[in-house]
């Protein structure tokens, strides 16, 4: 039995864990830098998480036991994605548990959670962030499937420490499907993780909110824990993302000596992800609520062609 | 020679008559070109008649049995049209329909249609067809829209899309069709040179040449006017000026007919089984139904003999597609006949609507009291295409029916039926509109007799006795294609 | 796949991407830069695969369709739509994920229909066939699709850029007569169509062509 797998284990979800506040902390302080405004610092994600578990708890009178486990499980199931992911290596015992498309259900679950949490008090925005919420995944995640298929096809596997060796050890190749695949991934992650032009995380206007609108009923560290998870959402997705499409740099197998280097890769990638999406964000407004089945129809379209062009292509 | 005589007339007409413009003397600059063009296709076919093929001009051109009849079939109707456009154009004029500048489009435009046309028929390069099939589509695509009226804009807007649209199609078959002959006969223009084509058609790629006979289908199938791609050709024929009706109708539906059978010959070489034929017969055989039952409900009597044209050109592929040399003489001759009475039947139909001031038929009355020569003209012309004898077309759509009779005896009742609803659809209309007193608001004109009299004459010969060298040419023709 | 595969294949990804952004386009200067778009890759890709095939004279296809497709229709429509004033006009559209789900059956569709070619096929270029069918067959959706006339006239010519496309993927290029012969004929399709569209402006008002809807079957 080896036993450093584990302590690699253990470290990847530890830096989840702090590194993804840190990560929003980035992006918060690009858009600042680009708006010229002051920004808060780097770990003012992680301060406000911390400051939200000291806090008291309010409950609604009529808050069922979903309301109350929500949380929980969530955070639970991100953190368990966050130990599935090759991040940092390859040499994840978990990763044999589960492959991509479980990932995604996974997620799936937690964001089941939340739209049941949302309308358990039964105000009226945790209903509409709901079914927003649901209309919005049942977009994404054919979409998402897709692209990931896509990847799979490529690279012959559906584990993403497969797909991660695969892809780092082939001969570069200039694939079609893969850049269709990529542009796919990107719309998702933008939808998924609620970020503009889909949802715009840093507001509380009323009819525009959707991932705001389902949790805002929770408080204290009922909050910190669905916010953490949140944070660690587009952690991971980015995560995926740099898994699938630019894996180069990740730690393989049997080799700690690389793992100092993958630190530093994955750093400067999620460095440079942060500036494409602040990019992104700052040339974009949110779109009308109405448009976004025709974003994510985009993504389905460009996830399709990807599939389609590995076969017609490749 | 001749071929350049031929070819050159054509475009050097075209743009003297538009620097011409809409002087006096234009329109006879316009018969004299048609004339000459005509001149030199008799004596092309002349040249064909004593030498057999010919091919010039660098392997360019190619003129067999096949397509010297067609040459010398559209010069003369190219002529005799122009001769009556001289009439029509200029009432139309004087009736302030159109002013000079369209004037002087139109017969630039007439003469760029007519060498599109030829250039298409003579070329031994399947590519070049498929570019002189586009640009005849555009040289008429703003004659059609002449009048400028909301419906002709719309019309010609139709015709041009769908058109385009089709023949699209028919350059995808034609790459398909390069693509093919590149592995037997290697690289360069030499491989889409129909006469190299044809010599080596039975090691062309069946599968993709069954796939590029699609393309070529629905592509030409469209100019052809066949159901269901046939929307365009009511409109265009009903909204343009009806010389260009009698052109479209007499002329370029040949023309794409032609193609497609070239196309198809090819095809048939390839895959070595009858398959492009059935496609054909089945377009044909819908396009002779629906058209005939078009014809029931039509009231502008343009729109009217459209859809005649739809019903015979479905007959000439129809019998193209059932091959065999009874039936193919029979197409042959169809198209011979049907373009001579249809562009006559077009010629008196433009002076009837002229004289009523419109086309809707049920104000058109008392033809032969009015002009003896529009309304006897009409009503031949009528019986002529319907197929009663002594008309040529009764002896083609004789031959096609005995052909089907022995060939595909189960298509023959629908064959029938169609012949016979187009039968009594257009005698119900034709017969209140020749006879009857005239309405007090007829005008009377100075009709273009001669063009009348010739095709009538012409189809009333071809009913009754097949020259020789017309008989010789259609059965090398025949052998050509079968 | 060498190198000058792998970039032909990525040029016919892009190709078949600004089909599809064709197809879904509201504005009309950007289906003007997305046809821009696509002919300057259909361009590269003819020079690259001349360069690849040693076919010289793919190079003179790939200048005239830089000419023709990049800069001159482009700027033809760009005065027409300048002229006709309709540069702000949005399109309305009906149901574009709808449009977009067809597309990609229309892709996969083509894809099925070449694949005899592609297995008869020996250069490298025998992929990208299926794409090339795929955009004239979005092309002709977009015609469909569309209700306004310079839209449609886009949708056409893109069509003819599948169309010239899978000319050089098929066969490295049609024989140059019948490509010169091609240009010409969308050359004066151009001159036709700008006609057209002060026509069809002066006569509806408009250049929405579902007002064209006079002739009719009478019943």
């Amino acid at each position: 039995m080896r036993i450093y797998p584990f302590i690699i284990e253990i470290f990847q979800i530890a830096i989840v864990l702090i590194l993804a506040p840190i990560f929003i902390g980035w992006i918060r302080m690009l858009k600042c830098w680009f708006q010229g405004r002051t920004s808060a610092g780097l770990f003012q994600p992680l301060r406000d998480i911390m400051k939200l578990f000291y806090k008291d708890v309010v409950l609604a009178e009529n808050a069922s036991w979903i309301f109350r486990f929500t949380p929980y499980l969530v955070f639970a199931v991100t953190v368990l994605a966050g130990g599935i992911i090759p991040i940092l290596s390859v040499d994840l015992p978990l990763s044999a548990t589960a492959d991509v498309i479980a990932l995604i259900a996974l997620f799936a679950i937690a964001r089941f959670f939340i739209a049941l949490a949302g309308m358990d008090i039964g105000t009226a925005f945790g209903g509409m962030g709901s079914s927003r919420e649901m209309m919005i995944a049942s977009l994404a995640e054919p979409a998402m499937l897709m692209a990931i298929f896509t990847v799979s096809l490529v690279s012959k596997s559906t584990s993403l420490s497969q797909i991660v060796q695969t892809i780092t050890h082939a001969e570069f190749i200039l694939r079609p499907s893969m850049a269709f695949a990529i542009l796919a991934f990107i719309l998702i992650t933008i939808a998924e993780t609620g970020r503009i032009p889909v949802d715009n995380p840093a507001t509380h206007l009323e009819l525009t909110m959707i991932h705001e609108a389902m949790i805002l009923e929770y408080s204290g560290r009922h909050l910190a824990l669905i916010e953490w998870a949140g944070m660690m959402k587009l952690f991971l997705f980015t995560s995926i993302g740099i898994a699938s499409f630019f894996p180069w740099g990740i730690a393989a197998v049997d080799n700690l000596f690389q793992l100092p280097a993958a630190i530093i890769f994955m750093a400067v990638k999620f460095c440079i992800v942060g500036i494409v999406l602040v990019l992104i964000e700052l040339g974009l407004a949110k779109m009308r609520i109405f448009r976004v089945p025709e974003f994510l129809g985009s993504a389905f379209l460009f996830a399709s062609l990807g599939m389609i062009s590995y076969f017609i292509l490749e | 020679m001749m071929l350049l005589i031929l070819l050159g007339i054509s475009l050097i007409s075209a743009i003297i008559l538009a620097f011409v413009g809409d002087r006096k003397f234009a329109p006879e600059i316009n018969i004299l070109g048609s004339a000459v063009t005509f001149l030199a296709g008799l004596g092309l076919a002349i040249q064909v008649y004593a030498q057999g093929p010919i091919i010039a001009g660098g392997k360019f051109f190619f003129v067999d049995a096949f397509n010297v009849y067609l040459t010398v079939l559209t010069s003369f109707v190219s002529m005799t049209t122009a001769i009556f456009s001289r009439r029509y154009m200029r009432r139309e004029r004087e009736h302030g329909r159109i002013g000079h500048k369209r004037i002087r489009f139109y017969h630039s435009m007439f003469q760029l249609f007519i060498f599109a046309m030829l250039l298409a028929l003579l070329t031994n390069n399947v590519g070049v067809l498929w570019i002189a099939m586009e640009l005849a589509t555009l040289s008429t695509v703003l004659l059609v829209s002449l009048y400028r009226t909301p419906t002709a804009i719309e019309a010609a807007w139709k015709y041009f899309i769908l058109c385009g649209v089709g023949i699209a199609q028919a350059l995808f078959g034609t790459v398909l069709l390069y693509f093919a002959a590149e592995k037997v006969l290697g690289e360069g223009g030499e491989a889409l040179l129909w006469t190299n084509l044809s010599q080596v058609s039975d090691k062309l790629e069946p599968t993709v040449l069954s796939l590029a006979f699609v393309f070529l289908m629905v592509g030409y199938g469209t100019k052809v006017g066949l159901v269901p791609l046939h929307n365009w050709l009511p409109d265009a024929h009903s909204e343009g000026p009806t010389p260009i009706s009698a052109v479209l109708s007499g002329l370029l539906l040949n023309i794409a007919l032609y193609a497609l059978v070239r196309c198809k010959v090819l095809v048939d070489g390839a895959t070595g089984t009858h398959r492009a034929g059935y496609i054909m017969m089945g377009f044909g055989l819908l396009s002779i139904l629906v058209a005939s039952f078009s014809l029931l409900r039509q009231k502008d009597i343009k729109r009217m003999f459209a859809y005649s044209s739809i019903e015979h050109m479905g007959i000439a592929t129809f019998a193209f597609g059932l091959g065999g040399p009874i039936a193919t003489f029979g197409a042959l001759l169809h198209m011979l006949v049907h373009s001579l009475t249809k562009s006559s039947i077009f010629f008196t139909v433009g002076h009837a609507s002229q004289m009523h001031s419109t086309q809707e038929m049920s104000r058109i009355r008392g033809l032969i009291k009015g002009n003896p020569l529009v309304g006897w003209g009409l009503m031949l012309g009528v019986m002529a295409i319907v197929g009663m004898p002594p008309f040529g077309v009764f002896t083609s759509e004789f031959l096609i029916l005995t052909a089907t009779i022995k060939d595909a005896p189960l298509l023959t009742p629908f064959f029938l039926i169609g012949l016979a609803v187009a039968f009594a659809a257009l005698f119900r209309r034709v017969q209140p509109m020749v006879s009857g007193s005239a309405p007090s608001s007829q005008q009377s004109l100075k009709a273009a007799n001669l063009p009348v009299i010739l095709h009538m004459i012409l189809v009333l010969i071809l009913g009754i006795y097949m020259p020789d060298f017309l008989s010789k040419w259609f059965h090398t023709a025949v052998e050509l294609l079968k | 796949m060498n190198l000058a595969a792998q970039i032909n294949s990525i040029l016919a990804a892009l190709i078949l991407l600004t089909a599809f952004g064709l197809l879904v386009q509201r504005r009309i200067y950007g289906l003007l830069h997305l046809f821009a778009w696509q002919g300057l890759f259909l361009s590269i890709s003819t020079a690259v695969v001349g360069y690849t095939a040693g076919a010289h004279h793919l190079y003179i296809s790939s200048v005239l369709t830089l000419l023709l497709k990049v800069l001159l229709l482009p700027y033809i429509l760009y005065v027409l739509i300048h002229r006709l004033q309709i540069h702000k006009d949005v399109e309305t559209m009906l149901n574009v994920p709808t449009t977009m789900l067809i597309g990609i059956a229309l892709v996969i569709f083509s894809y099925h229909l070449t694949s005899p070619i592609r297995e008869l096929s020996t250069l490298v270029t025998r992929s990208t066939l299926a794409v090339a069918l795929a955009t004239v067959m979005l092309g002709l959706l977009m015609m469909i699709t569309r209700r306004n006339a310079v839209t449609q006239i886009i949708g056409f010519l893109a069509m003819e850029n599948g169309l010239f496309f899978a000319a050089t993927s098929a066969t490295y290029g049609m024989p140059l007569v019948v490509e010169l012969g091609v240009a010409l004929d969308i050359l004066i399709a151009a001159f036709i169509f700008g006609i057209f569209f002060f026509h069809i402006r002066t006569t509806f008002d408009s250049l929405d062509v579902e007002q064209m809807n006079r002739l009719k079957e009478e019943d």
